[in-house]
Parts: structure tokens; sequence; C-alpha cells
């Protein structure tokens, strides 16, 4: 399943975040990556020199927006402001996707600037899946909607956190950046099997897959984006990309941020899943 | 629970400051008990209570806003100090929780809650008003949008009785009552320093930083943030100067700005062509004019635009981080 309606039917590798401590790497040694992943709001200004490298990182890369806080879960409806400004990136990147996480962080107006769990209720999904269409038709692209790690569970929910995905899904009829990092730690966190989650998600729905690194504490785990890819997470990953498919994959590592090719080189161990899932589908 | 209140009350929750030791309080906004509320929506596990499980959002949340609004302010830090300057921060995060997608626009409204909250910074309130309008300005001007300048040809067609030269979006005008350009322009050289420096060093530049601070004395200043090769600039002007560019930016025909801006000058009248026709030349060079609609209309000029590099003066280049979170 290389590519889908909800990746725009593109056929993208093992990308990496676009961190400002990489630009002069990027621009001056010219790597080859297959794509680059950009924080939609940092670039959600009028001018200056994050748009000046954008668009140098443009001529020579492919990029994909991924989005930390139009908050779908959010009850209120989306910010006006922000979905026209996110509209003109989008005009800018030409990305093939558009990716948000599935959570809440603003209320009443006020930002939280956080991911913050959702209850996993029928009433919340309607509403999540409302807002995820309306996104999706201001933007005319494709919509997906990540996993996030959560350290909270509510009273209220009425099913598991992979039932919910699946009924934002069906019911926006949009795609998922499944992060598996996510499920690691939110399994951790939560105790339950992450091959459950990994097993129970609709293969077909995948448009991009993340993986990181996370830190872990006495009695729970903290998704910090600050350390190599583990073992388990690998797993994990090998086991979503044999139901899945070669699909479209990127590292973050958003703190505590090592070299480009250090990086790099941690995103492009992804090679050895990927090219079984390709042997696999050539067999 | 319906979503709504669900949100609420758990946003009420995470955006309540935390104590001192950096901890969730127990008490809530409301006077109820912090546990109560937090057992009332979310689940405990065998690890962690459902206070324990909130107090991690809590805690993350403050964090998170308060280092993203020190780094945007490290001049008013150095005014304030750094224990005064932390507490201010929650109180004005408190009161003016963000508002907007991007942690950028945190320090959107500290100009105006500071004005109104005189205590935090005492007898230095007008020092920390005029950094805090330097930073929040440094923001504007970093990001701020850039038109296509206007081109020589373009004011060779132009009637300066009816030309209204346009600025250009980032930048930004500042009558400041202290010299705060200098101050903060040491401050961010202290902590690029800090970067690489043994702590004896960092101990010596931070008492050389208050020491900088306790002996800045008043002395008017007119500045232009504005932006070059997409780095931040800070240009001192003359007080005409500015005049003349404040009443270009509030829409004033070329001639009426200039005759406004020198209708008390000390510059002698014999001086003052030569005077215009030197700022109009700078200004020219670092593009700071765009086109409007009543340029394209005009047709003749009396303004010579001019060549000649730009005289940048100060170097204010911001180190932006990003805005989002992880």
């Amino acid at each position: 399943m290389p590519a889908n309606r909800f990746n725009n039917f593109t056929d993208y590798g093992i990308g990496i975040g676009l961190r400002a401590t990489h630009y002069n790497h990027i621009l001056t040694r010219k790597p080859v990556v297959d794509w680059f992943e950009i924080i939609s709001e940092n670039f959600m200004i009028d001018g200056g020199r994050p748009l000046s490298i954008l668009d140098q990182i443009l001529e020579q890369y492919k990029v994909v927006q991924h989005g930390v806080s139009m908050y779908f879960g959010s009850a209120e409806r989306p910010n006006r402001e922000h979905l026209r400004r996110l509209r003109t990136l989008v005009k800018r990147t030409n990305t093939p996707w558009l990716s948000d996480h599935l959570c809440w962080g603003s209320v009443d107006g006020r930002y939280t600037h956080d991911l913050l769990p959702m209850p996993y209720t029928f009433e919340a999904a309607r509403l999540t899946a409302q807002k995820v269409r309306e996104v999706r038709d201001t933007l005319e692209i494709p919509v997906v909607v990540e996993n996030v790690s959560s350290y909270a569970e509510f009273h209220v929910s009425e099913m598991t956190e992979w039932e919910f995905l699946n009924e934002v899904v069906e019911r926006a009829d949009c795609g998922i950046l499944l992060d598996v990092n996510n499920i690691y730690v939110s399994s951790k966190n939560h105790n339950f099997d992450p091959y459950t989650y990994v097993n129970s998600v609709p293969a077909e729905r995948v448009a991009q897959i993340h993986i990181a690194g996370h830190s872990k504490f006495r009695k729970y785990i903290l998704d910090t984006h600050d350390h190599p890819v583990i073992d388990p997470v690998w797993k994990l990953y090998a086991r979503a990309i044999e139901r899945i498919g070669h699909t479209a994959t990127l590292l973050e590592w958003d703190d505590s941020i090592p070299s480009f090719d250090e990086v790099h080189d941690e995103a492009l161990k992804a090679n050895r899943f990927l090219a079984s899932a390709s042997l696999a589908t050539a067999v | 629970m319906k979503l709504l209140s669900l949100q609420r009350r758990m946003a009420r929750a995470v955006m309540t400051p935390l104590t001192p030791s950096e901890h969730m309080r127990s008490v809530a906004p409301d006077g109820r008990s912090m546990r109560a509320v937090a057992s009332e929506i979310i689940k405990p596990n065998d690890r962690l209570t459902s206070f324990e499980r909130l107090e991690i959002y809590n805690r993350q949340y403050w964090f998170r806003i308060l280092s993203g609004f020190a780094e945007d302010f490290p001049g008013l830090r150095s005014v304030l100090g750094g224990s005064r300057f932390d507490r201010m921060a929650k109180a004005y995060l408190s009161d003016c929780p963000s508002q907007s997608f991007t942690l950028r626009n945190l320090g959107a409204r500290l100009e105006s809650w500071l004005r109104k909250n005189t205590a935090w910074a005492g007898t230095r309130q007008n020092l920390a008003l005029d950094m805090v309008r330097l930073e929040w300005a440094d923001i504007e001007a970093f990001d701020g949008a850039a038109e296509p300048p206007l081109k020589p040809e373009d004011l060779a067609r132009a009637n300066p009785a009816k030309l209204r030269l346009r600025l250009q979006p980032y930048i930004q005008l500042l009558d400041l009552r202290y010299p705060v350009d200098d101050l903060l322009l040491e401050v961010r050289k202290a902590e690029e320093d800090t970067d690489f420096a043994s702590n004896a060093f960092n101990e010596r530049h931070h008492r050389k930083r208050v020491s900088a601070v306790a002996k800045l004395k008043p002395q008017p200043i007119f500045l232009a943030v504005h932006r070059m090769d997409d780095s931040v600039y800070f240009r001192r002007l003359q007080s005409e100067e500015f005049a003349v560019l404040r009443a270009l930016r509030a829409g004033k025909a070329l001639n009426a700005a200039v005759e406004s801006a020198l209708k008390k000058s000390l510059i002698t009248v014999e001086e003052r062509p030569s005077h215009v026709q030197h700022w109009f030349q700078t200004w020219s060079a670092l593009g700071w004019f765009c086109r409007s609609e009543t340029n394209k209309e005009s047709k003749r000029n009396s303004v010579a635009a001019a060549s000649g590099g730009p005289q940048v003066t100060k170097n204010g280049q911001r180190r932006k981080s990003n805005s989002a979170v992880v």
C-alpha cells in the first residue's frame, strides 16, 4: 500500500522534521533526504527569515505540513484566522496532505499549547469528525489525524483509544498519521497492549507514520522526542509496516537535537522494515 | 459530562499556577479541593492518582509557556532581575493566558498589563516599559510582512503634494525614554557567551549586566526596528526623522509629513533640504518604502531617491525559536 487517497497518492519514503538547528547544514550541504516535515505554525507568519528558509527548502525538497494547534477535538469551532493562515501556507508548500493531532488544547479562546487527551465518547467523536471535515473542506487537501501520547484517562470515556480513533476517521472519512511511539508511550501509561492498538487501526487509512524517542520516569513515560527510537518501538513499527505496507515514515526529534547526520541516520533505520515490506509486496 | 464542560474544567485546572516548588496546588481557583476536581474527571491507575495524572499536564503547561515567554523577553528579565521576572511572568500569564494558536504572541498584551501592574517594575517602570516595547517590536519586525519596495522610478513620477509613501509593515517605530537598545544587545551578547563560558565567567557577566541596568540613565532615543536580509536591526533616528516616518505611517502626504516634522526643529532652514534628502536616500536604500495605489497615479517627484548602501547602526538580530509544542 505505497500510496492512498489520504496521502494524495504520493509514495514518500523516510523524512525528518525540519528544525532550525539544521538549516545551515541542509542549505549548504544539500543532503539527500526524501522529504521534510514542517511544523505549520512556525511558518504561518507574514514574512521574514522562516519563510525565506522555507522557500529555499521548497526549491530542493518535498515538504509535508504537520500542525500542533488545530485542536480537532476542542469543542469550539476552528479559529478562522488560523485557517486563513494555514490555507496560505498550504498554497506555498503544496503539501500533499496535512496532519494534526487527535486531541484538544483550547477552550473559550484560550490556548494551552499542549496536546490534551480526548475523552473517548461518541459526542466527542462526532464533534471532532465534524471539525476535521470542516478543515479539509476549507483547505481542499487530505487531512490526517495523529494519535497522541497521553498521561490521563477520563471517567466519561465510552470506548478505547483505538476505537475512538476508528470512530473519528470513519465519520470524517479522513486518514491517519499513526505515531507508533505515542502508542507505545500510552500503552505503558495506561496498561494496554500496543499490538492490539496497531492491529485495530484501519490499514487502508494510514497516510503516514511517526517514530520518535521518549523519556522514562519512575511512574510514567513522557513523550519528549529527545532520544533515539528504542527497540520495542522499532518492533511495533515493524508490525505496523507488516500490516499497512510501505508507508511514508518520519522521525521526530525536537529536543536535545543532535547533528543532522545523526538524526537522519536514526530515521534511515526504518529502511530495514520498509525494505522487507516492499519484498513482501513483490512476492 | 458534555465535552465542553469537561474541557473547561480540565483547562481551568491545567492553567492554575503551580506552587513555589512547582507542583499542582491543592486548592482549585474556585476554592474546591484540586484532588476532588481531578478525581471527578480523571481515572487513577495502579501507579498514579487522578491528582498526579492531572498534575503532569499542569506542570507541562507552565514549563512550556514560561520558557517560551522568557525566551522572548531576556531584556526585561535583565531589568527586573531573574527572580522578580519569574514571578511577574507567572502573574502576567495567569491574567493574560494565550489567545493565539502560536506561542509567538504570548507577550502581545505585556505592555498594557505592565502599565496597569506598576508594582512589578517599581522605580524602573519606565525602563521596563521601554524594554518591553523594544522586545515586542523585535518580534513583530522579525516576521512581519514585507512588500515589494518602492523603486526610484516610482518616485521620479510622483507629485510630492499628493504622494503618500507607505512604510514596510515590518518596520516598528519607537520613541523611548532609555537607551534600551544598547542594553538589549549587551544582554544578548552575554547570553551567547554564556553558552560557552565557565561559571566564574558567567557570574562576572551577570554582575556586569546588573550594574549596567542600575547605571542606565534616562536618555530619550528614537528607534526604527527594521529588517534587512532577514535579520532584525535597531536603527537610531533623529527626532525629526522619526517624526517624518511616523507621519508617513499615519498616512500623511509627503510634503505635509516633512513640514509638520520640521515645524519645531532646531535644524536651520538652510540645512533642512540636505537633511531631508539624506534621510530619504537612506530609507530608500534600506527598502523601507513600499508601493501604494497613490504612488502609481502620481506624476512627478521632487524627492531624490538614492543610491548608496544602507547604514545599519545596531544589529539586534533575533534568535527566534520555533513557536510550536513538541
